[in-house]
């Protein structure tokens, strides 16, 4: 079975909730990246997303385009994520998705990169400027290897649009909390239950809430409705604060430990 | 030509986040409607007559056409007379009207040169919209005269500095601004680029300098041209002009900014160097490294320094309907010069490659040949950019 799969139903038979963590891989350094990935594993995330950088990130707020534009200054490159996922994998079991704009994916070719990413230990796929209608390649490829395709939903999207994405996604569902770039944000867009409750009224996958997400209150909030909360632009800026610092791991780890807490201690 | 989901061929298609496609159908939906609608298309033509001044003239330049020989006969579509001084007033005018009839609050564009600004401002202004252009900070410096002139059309210019902070940082600040903002907010792509319905919109509106041309070469000559030729930078003054022949024999010329040369790595031949991939929402030619990042472009004209290209160029060049050729910088500065003094005509940089390459191949291809160039811009806008590149070539 796919480790996405197999992890969400572990977490509802125990009835608990999705830890996901984002950092984009090669920020600073992949060997930072690998280091990091063990560190969420043995503090209790329960799924991570792997940015692959791409140089005109449409979708990202400042901290994610900075942290891009890190990663590519290092001269990270697809293949040699897979290769850091080859890495991982004879380290650690825990479900990695890949998150990446089409056009690296495209030109890694979509067929040989759906086997290499499957080969390399990738168990899902999340490409936010790839929206179903565009994906049939991708999904076709997909299914061969047994990867996950992850599609979002957006507080925009129609009942259409989300019986759509249900249909062709799979893994879990990623909830765009807000309509704009990923980032922390102080408050909950105030109509986030609503949808949340008409998205899970549609599907019995699991849904998982990104962008914007990184506060308590807010984490707390949105578990009461989805399955899983996705933190990226946080963790990513801790790496940023602790560039060169021996510091990284320690501050990085107290912040994994505390999401951990609020989303699995109750 | 595009079929249901926006493709011209393989090229073209819709790959933006979730958050912008109910937008995206929105806009579709509303084109559509728009373009059946009489009272639509009565405002937007009158406001083109009595506002932006069409129909433009087609000029039979004399004298630049006897320095060419073989008794060549040029003729410039004179999208420099248009209000704002270029072609981007066609578009922006149909948008703009389009996003009052979707009742929408606010416009974002934004731009290379500048020229898409300005028109974008100015039909914002005319039809009482407050207006925010994203403009990346090099292009900032090399085209003041226009940052100036959307500031006094009452516009806010954005600095973007992320990137290469130029037109393709611009295009990716504008989607963020408009992913956020995307409930009240139209935006205003100046160029045959972006997702569906963007490249085929902006190519109808650009299609009245093709139609126009059609009647007026037709009743100047008495027959169709031989040639049509327009730079190509995201290809909307050249689609606008080339569309309306697409089905007749008249050949299509566009021609790409050289830069530095086609070998020194800062170009912006997108179609004659680039691979198939897709940016800013859209399936076509790009510069791009093996890994797929996009590279950065370079050309004089702030104009053509763009590392994409329409998804309609794309299918043309595929299907060998148009020729894609390029011109270099200095080639462009030295033909802006001489239709300067020949013709007085400043044309815009980026109608210079056009003319550069009439110039430079006009007496190797054409004997009684009809020309037609679209002459995209008027030049006010670059004579600092002249100016220092004389002043710097004097230093080497």
């Amino acid at each position: 079975m796919n480790r996405i799969k197999e992890k969400f139903n572990l977490l509802k038979a125990n009835n608990k909730k999705a830890f996901i963590t984002f950092i984009t891989a090669g920020d600073p350094s992949l060997s930072v990246t690998e280091r990091l990935v063990l560190e969420m594993d043995r503090h209790g995330a329960d799924v991570v997303e792997l940015g692959v950088p791409f140089s005109d990130p449409t979708a990202d707020g400042p901290r994610i385009q900075a942290s891009s534009m890190r990663s590519l200054k290092a001269h990270t490159t697809l293949p040699k994520i897979l290769n850091l996922v080859k890495k991982i994998r004879k380290k650690s079991n825990i479900p990695l998705v890949l998150m990446t704009y089409y056009n690296p994916v495209y030109a890694y070719g979509i067929k040989k990169f759906a086997g290499d990413a499957a080969r390399a230990g990738v168990d899902g796929l999340i490409v936010p400027d790839l929206p179903p209608e565009e994906a049939e390649e991708l999904i076709k490829e997909s299914r061969r290897f047994n990867l996950a395709n992850i599609f979002l939903l957006a507080p925009t999207s129609t009942k259409e649009r989300i019986k759509k994405v249900m249909q062709k996604g799979s893994g879990f569902i990623y909830y765009v909390s807000l309509t704009g770039v990923t980032g922390e944000r102080k408050t909950i867009p105030p109509d986030l239950y609503k949808k949340l409750k008409e998205i899970k009224s549609l599907t019995r996958k699991p849904v998982a809430v990104g962008f914007g997400v990184s506060r308590a209150a807010q984490i707390k909030s949105i578990l009461k409705k989805a399955d899983g909360v996705i933190v990226g632009s946080a963790l990513v800026g801790i790496i940023e604060k602790n560039l060169n610092r021996k510091a990284l791991y320690k501050e990085f780890n107290k912040k994994i430990d505390l999401f951990f807490k609020i989303i699995h201690k109750k | 030509m595009t079929d249901k989901k926006g493709y011209f061929g393989g090229f073209g298609g819709c790959f933006v986040p979730e958050v912008l496609i109910p937008a995206l159908k929105e806009l579709s939906k509303a084109y559509g409607d728009a373009r059946k609608d009489k009272k639509f298309i009565k405002e937007l033509d009158l406001l083109l007559h009595h506002y932006a001044g069409r129909p433009t003239p087609l000029y039979f330049a004399k004298r630049f056409s006897q320095t060419l020989g073989s008794n060549t006969r040029v003729y410039l579509k004179r999208e420099d007379l248009a209000h704002t001084g270029a072609h981007k007033i066609n578009n922006t005018l149909g948008q703009v009207l389009l996003a009052k009839r979707m009742g929408k609050k606010r416009i974002i564009a934004e731009t290379g040169a500048g020229q898409h600004g300005v028109a974008t401002a100015t039909a914002a202004a005319m039809l009482g919209f407050p207006c925010e252009v994203y403009m990346g900070e090099e292009d900032i410096e090399r085209q003041a005269l226009n940052v100036f002139l959307m500031k006094l059309l009452g516009a806010k210019v954005i600095s973007v500095v992320s990137g290469s902070r130029t037109l393709k940082d611009a295009i990716n600040e504008a989607m963020r601004d408009w992913v956020t903002n995307v409930r009240t907010t139209y935006y205003v792509i100046g160029s045959v680029v972006g997702p569906e319905p963007y490249p085929r919109m902006v190519r109808d509106f650009q299609s009245v300098i093709g139609k126009e041309t059609k009647r007026q070469i037709v009743q100047a000559e008495g027959r169709l041209p031989d040639y049509l030729v327009a730079c190509i930078g995201g290809g909307s003054n050249s689609i606008g002009l080339f569309h309306p022949f697409y089905k007749t024999k008249v050949k299509f010329i566009g021609v790409e900014a050289a830069g530095l040369g086609v070998n020194s790595h800062k170009h912006a031949v997108t179609l004659g160097k680039g691979r198939v991939g897709v940016l800013h929402g859209s399936k076509s030619y790009v510069l791009e490294d093996k890994f797929g990042q996009i590279n950065i472009a370079h050309s004089i004209s702030a104009g053509l320094d763009y590392p994409g290209v329409g998804p309609e160029h794309s299918f043309y060049k595929n299907t060998k309907r148009a020729k894609y050729v390029s011109i270099t910088d200095k080639e462009a500065v030295n033909a802006f010069k001489m239709l300067s003094e020949i013709e007085g005509i400043i044309p815009a940089l980026e109608p210079s490659h056009a003319l550069a390459w009439v110039k430079k191949f006009a007496h190797k291809l054409f004997k009684n040949k009809i020309i037609i160039v679209c002459l995209s811009g008027r030049g006010d806008k670059d004579v600092d950019i002249i100016a220092g590149y004389e002043s710097n070539k004097r230093k080497i």
